[in-house]
């Protein structure tokens, strides 16, 4: 199986390059792309990449797979055409090969305050919540945070220092859906302005691309709902 | 939050309602002017007049106006927030934009209070 994969070496290279490799699959037998990655490193070990769990719970190895991101650990490569173009997650600084700096993609989360936050005085044992409150949390939770739906929308790329980004926006809907979460208003108030939500123009890469199957641009749509009733 | 100040309104939820609200008012502008081209076989300078002459056709237009000036300043000045990065060359875009739906407001205000 042919695979072309992006290199680049900050203190080596001018500029980045495409390499080819070449893996023998034994017929009949597949392989997740994380598991090509990792034999194509035994032939070049300079390689490099991020990975861990190996089962798509991390979120490590977030990369861009024939046009299309998604982690390597759970893509077969017997679903992918050849050559298998394997780039790093577009839009973000590249560090080295399929490594990228994901600053700008933590700053927002971080922005977003990803944390419960109650006025109230704590109970003695702990904040409970009844199952259809805790209904409204499923498909939000689940984010791992692999970057593939923020790097691949474009909204993102042009004002990543600005617009929250896909992933940001559902854990910021995570917790504005949170019975247990007070700081509703406060949530609002620092989301409404021309980028930090707004500047989603409703393409839905992000869905395309979820690994995890979940749908950002719906949480969006949540957002801007709480902000117009709000405001309206 | 991000301050902006040569966006229209001054929240994002402002300025995402008046796009919307002024798409619809810039739609049902539109659907009129066809269906009254579809049902005037020819239309003379009479009929125009008589047209533009109506009051109530008088205040759809100007609040056409109000939607379509609105509408290009929000819309173009996301455009030149997304792709123009030079801070100078945006200032400049933007104030024409402004400057442009403002100078065009205030000329379809003249022309239809004219007639």
């Amino acid at each position: 199986m042919r695979f072309s994969i992006y290199r680049y070496n900050p203190d080596v290279d001018k500029e980045p390059y495409m390499q080819e490799f070449q893996l023998e699959i034994p017929a009949g037998k597949d392989m997740m792309l994380l598991e090509a990655l990792l034999l194509l490193k035994e032939q070049d070990a300079t390689l490099t990449f991020r990975r861990s769990c190996r089962e798509g719970v991390c979120g490590s190895d977030g990369m861009n797979i024939n046009g299309k991101n998604g982690l390597a650990c759970i893509t077969h490569v017997s679903e992918l055409s050849e050559p298998v173009v394997v780039r790093p997650l577009p839009g973000l600084p590249v560090i080295r090969d399929l490594v990228v700096d994901m600053a700008l993609f933590y700053k927002q989360y971080e922005r977003i305050k990803p944390f419960l936050q109650n006025k109230n005085a704590a109970p003695a044992k702990e904040r409970l919540q009844s199952p259809e409150d805790r209904e409204k949390l499923e498909g939000l939770w689940e984010c791992i945070l692999c970057a593939c739906c923020s790097t691949s929308c474009p909204s993102f790329w042009w004002n990543p220092e600005k617009f929250v980004g896909p992933a940001g926006l559902l854990q910021a809907y995570r917790f504005l859906a949170d019975s247990r979460d007070t700081a509703t208003d406060e949530r609002l108030d620092d989301l409404d302005d021309s980028f930090s939500v707004f500047r989603c123009r409703t393409i839905m890469n992000c869905v395309n691309v979820c690994p995890k199957g979940l749908n950002p641009t719906k949480a969006i749509g949540k957002i801007r709902s709480m902000l117009l009733e709000r405001g309206v | 939050m991000v301050k902006s100040v040569t966006s229209l309104g001054r929240s994002g939820l402002h300025d995402w309602l008046w796009q919307r609200v002024s798409a619809v008012v810039i739609a049902s502008y539109v659907l009129f002017m066809g269906g009254y081209f579809a049902t005037h076989a020819s239309v003379d300078f009479a009929a125009w007049q008589a047209l533009f002459q109506n009051t109530a056709f008088k205040l759809f237009t100007l609040v056409f106006l109000v939607g379509l000036s609105a509408h290009a300043w929000i819309g173009l000045w996301t455009v030149a927030t997304d792709y123009v990065k030079p801070v100078k060359i945006r200032f400049v875009l933007q104030s024409a934009v402004i400057i442009a739906s403002v100078m065009y407001f205030l000329w379809g205000v003249q022309v239809i209070w004219s007639v």
